[in-house]
């Protein structure tokens, strides 16, 4: 992966660059010798590292504006960082970076619940914002699966998304407004705690910018009353285009399930091997999940089972009780660690209409032979978000190169279907390159012409989403 | 001009020697007044695509909101979001195109429940200030591919570019939908009751006010019935309650809010964004002050704020210039300063719909911001319509 060369002279003013820092920060905070630093040299693309020239923590959005000040003064880029848990490489240094972790920015400001919202510091992580209100039987509903760790900061830098977006919707649908800080430290507020902007919606711009516009320092998030309820029902096919076809005929029978989640044979056999949830021996599985109370729950799930008994299934499983359903949820939630106990594996992201999943899945499976490499597959099937895991011998000279091959191809695969390169992981350096195989040059050179209104120096994360050939007459004209 | 393609209207904009008047089915005079030759997207008119187990629909930009619903209607779906139709409020009577609900973001009583039409977004394809043909986003239900600029084309007027194509999540249409009422509530207890409903796990789809309290609910007829019982229990402290069991009688009832038929013929409409507990208080000064009608909606968050000549006349008293004390134009300016001062310190916003020329003229239509909002905006203007030919001035 080809990253910008870094700036000789930002490396040689590291001393000075740190001072500075130190300066308005405690030393604690400013994170510069090389064995430290190495903690921030990659995030969950492990493929990819590269220590940062340092890396600093605040714990305000006053402390925020002040290192992005000193850094736009001295022309040192920065990444922002969340917890590091990207799969795209969103997070990714280069070496004459500032990493500005969000770790230390993690309280509650306000809660309400008359008015449904939630402030937080945008280092929280996700799954302790719904820890924040659950006492009152509320939660946040984006959940990617990353939520024990990810941050509400990298969520918003990516628009997460995560199985229950079908009814909920991912982060853009569940964010009021943030205190976001522009690379040269003016601080601003966008959006609150009403609904819809009074003029453009730049937060719906800033939501999935990847980091590139300005630091969020602190959100304001919907908050949601639990359900009464909620029960999955697992459907075993002989075919994943039967699998498919079912998906395509609940959405259009009226009902709406939280969540419909996709696994393959590869994914059904390692998973069971793994976390023995007792999975049946089939070809593809479908788990439908359905909320409410006990009565809804039951009138939704005999509507969705009289449509899988239409498609020939080899076994439809009901939870009868919590630990039946947590079986049912329990291989799903396993795949990608069992998969990852067999092999090195790259996940992918791309997302595809509804309707071409069975075309989609067998070019999916002539390729896999074509490269020699094994992949599963499981996703988000109500939305077509696929999850294709390749698998991959990281020790083997020349089999990631493969990987990314087979990968790239996959993911074209999707555009060419109607679809997208990333449904909810973001474009990082991951797919950066492949992006003109999505977009036109007029429809990249909008996009980077509002970073330039945002980021006039191109400072902030600048050699991500773009292909580096397209960004590269902006950056260099930066420094 | 009327272009009949893409490309035609590419070339047009490209060509255009001034400012350009751009509407769809010119349904929603909204905005400050623009001047410029007028430019129509009536002419960009059909579904492309139609994908009901995908829940995905793709049309031209000035495809008739009408001719979306009723082939949504075929396949038992909808637009969840429920767009307000303003014909009746504005005085209006060309035909709503859906490009113009996406420019205008334009959402009803739903939103509180499924989202705004922004949130349904998610696709574009547009004509830039310099005539360039660009897309965005997609048709597929999540898409972090880019920077989404299909949030900030939603709402923008037309002023960063016109439309020529919207790709729309849609929802499957609920079996039947029912209405309950809580009677005799003054406003505080009002936006109470509707913060209760709204936070209960009953899925109410709308909360409004106007004398009374109306929750709506909607789903399987057996899970509607339960829902309200269960609604029922909850808010009777809320004292008097009654029920609206028929789905006909509930869906009118849910028009009439949504579309604000009650201001049909008040001269000046303004509408606000606060929060909801904001909401009684927002009011009260207001009414210390002012005389005028109101009715809420989105649980309270949403306040329909309707002045008559009376209200007006009696507002002018408060203007700086004592030659215009009895003129029904200052008074609207009187009223919508007021408006627009008290929701930015509410931290909400106030729009002014509809109102005279004089009156657009002479005050921002949409609620200035602060100054690194303000300056960010026009940077993305001056990007996306570099000569500032789009709906100039529209939202200020």
């Amino acid at each position: 992966m080809e990253m910008p060369i870094p700036n000789q002279d930002i490396l040689a003013r590291k001393a000075q660059i740190v001072e500075r820092l130190q300066s308005i920060l405690p030393d604690a905070a400013v994170i510069h010798t090389e064995s430290q630093v190495r903690a921030y040299e990659c995030d969950a693309l492990t493929a990819y590292k590269c220590p940062p020239l340092c890396a600093v923590l605040p714990t305000s959005t006053q402390e925020v504006a002040a290192v992005l000040k000193i850094c736009h003064d001295m022309g040192v880029p920065v990444v922002p960082r969340g917890s590091g848990t990207s799969l795209a490489g969103g997070a990714l240094p280069t070496a004459d970076c500032v990493i500005l972790g969000t770790a230390r920015l993690n309280g509650v400001l306000e809660t309400n619940y008359d008015d449904r919202y939630i402030r937080v510091q945008s280092g929280r992580t996700n799954l302790s914002v719904t820890g924040a209100v659950e006492e009152m039987d509320f939660f946040y509903a984006p959940d990617p699966s990353s939520q024990l760790a990810c941050a509400i900061a990298g969520n918003i830098a990516m628009n997460s998304g995560g199985a229950h977006c079908l009814k909920y919707g991912v982060t853009t649908n569940n964010l009021m407004g943030v205190t976001m800080v522009l690379m040269d430290g003016t601080v601003t507020e966008i959006g609150g705690a009403h609904l819809d902007a009074g003029g453009l919606d730049l937060l719906g711009l800033i939501c999935g910018s990847e980091g590139q516009l300005g630091v969020v320092t602190e959100a304001t998030l919907r908050i949601l009353r639990k359900p009464e309820g909620a029960r999955p029902v697992l459907m075993a096919f002989n075919d994943n285009e039967v699998a498919g076809a079912c998906v395509a005929d609940i959405i259009k029978a009226g009902v709406l399930p939280v969540a419909i989640e996709f696994m393959d044979r590869l994914c059904i056999e390692t998973t069971e091997k793994y976390a023995k949830a007792g999975y049946p021996d089939c070809e593809a599985l479908l788990i439908v999940e359905v909320e409410g109370a006990p009565e809804e729950i039951d009138e939704q799930l005999a509507v969705i089972l009289d449509i899988a008994r239409r498609h020939d299934p080899v076994e439809l499983r009901e939870a009868k009780t919590a630990d039946e359903a947590a079986r049912i949820w329990l291989g799903r939630k396993s795949a990608f660690g069992a998969i990852g106990q067999i092999s090195d594996y790259m996940c992918l992201d791309g997302t595809i209409p509804v309707s071409s999943l069975p075309m989609v899945l067998r070019r999916i499976g002539e390729l896999s032979e074509e490269y020699g490499l094994k992949v599963g597959n499981v996703f988000h099937a109500g939305d077509g978000n696929m999850h294709p895991l390749i698998c991959y011998d990281a020790n083997k000279p020349g089999d990631l190169e493969l990987c990314e091959a087979m990968g790239a191809e996959i993911l074209k695969l999707c555009v060419d279907a109607g679809g997208c390169l990333t449904g909810e992981h973001g474009v990082g350096i991951e797919k950066r390159d492949l992006m003109s195989h999505q977009f036109a040059p007029q429809d990249l050179e909008i996009q980077m012409a509002v970073k330039d209104v945002f980021d006039p120096q191109w400072l902030l994360n600048p050699a991500k989403v773009f292909p580096l050939v397209s960004s590269q007459s902006r950056r260099i004209a930066a420094e | 001009m009327t272009p009949q393609t893409e490309q035609e209207l590419a070339d047009v904009i490209a060509s255009a020697k001034g400012p350009l008047r751009i509407s769809g089915g010119g349904t929603r005079p909204i905005g400050n007044p623009v001047v410029g030759e007028a430019l129509s997207t009536s002419g960009l008119s059909g579904i492309s695509l139609y994908e009901p187990g995908a829940l995905t629909i793709v049309a031209q930009a000035g495809t008739p909101v009408a001719e979306i619903e009723a082939a949504l209607d075929s396949e038992n779906q909808r637009l969840a979001f429920e767009p307000m139709d303003h014909r009746a409020m504005l005085g209006t009577d060309g035909v709503p195109t859906i490009g113009g609900v996406v420019s205008g973001n334009i959402s009803g009583s739903r939103r509180i429940s499924v989202g705004a039409c922004r949130d349904h977004m998610l696709g574009v394809r547009f004509v830039d200030g310099a005539g360039v043909i660009t897309k965005n986003g997609g048709r597929v239900m999540k898409n972090v591919t880019g920077y989404d600029l299909v949030k900030l084309l939603s709402g923008a007027y037309g002023t960063l570019g016109v439309l020529t194509e919207v790709s729309l999540k849609v929802l499957p249409k609920p079996e039947t939908s029912a209405t309950l009422y809580l009677n005799g509530l003054d406003l505080s207890r009002a936006v109470e009751a509707m913060s209760k409903a709204l936070g209960s796990p009953y899925e109410v789809t709308g909360a409004a006010y106007n004398q009374a309290v109306s929750l709506r609910i909607e789903g399987f007829e057996a899970s509607v019935a339960y829902r309200m019982g269960q609604l029922k229990t909850l808010l009777a402290e809320f004292g008097d309650l009654t029920e609206q069991p028929d789905k006909k009688t509930s869906e009118e009832i849910w028009d009439s809010a949504t579309n604000v038929h009650g201001f049909s013929d008040a001269p000046a409409v303004w509408r606000i964004s606060v929060k909801p507990s904001e909401t009684p208080a927002f009011i009260d000064v207001l009414q210390q002050m002012h005389g005028f009608d109101y009715a809420l909606d989105w649980g309270g968050g949403l306040i329909w704020l309707a002045a008559y000549d009376d209200h007006l006349s009696e507002a002018a008293h408060y203007h700086q210039d004592s030659a215009r004390h009895n003129d029904t134009v200052a008074g609207a300016e009187v009223l919508h300063t007021n408006l627009q001062h008290n929701a930015g310190r509410a931290g909400g916003h106030t729009t002014l719909i509809k109102a005279p020329d004089a009156v657009r003229a002479a005050v921002p239509v949409f609620q200035p911001e602060n100054p690194t909002v303000t300056a960010l905006s026009k940077g993305l203007r001056a990007q996306f319509d570099p000569r500032g030919i789009l709906n100039a001035g529209l939202m200020g």
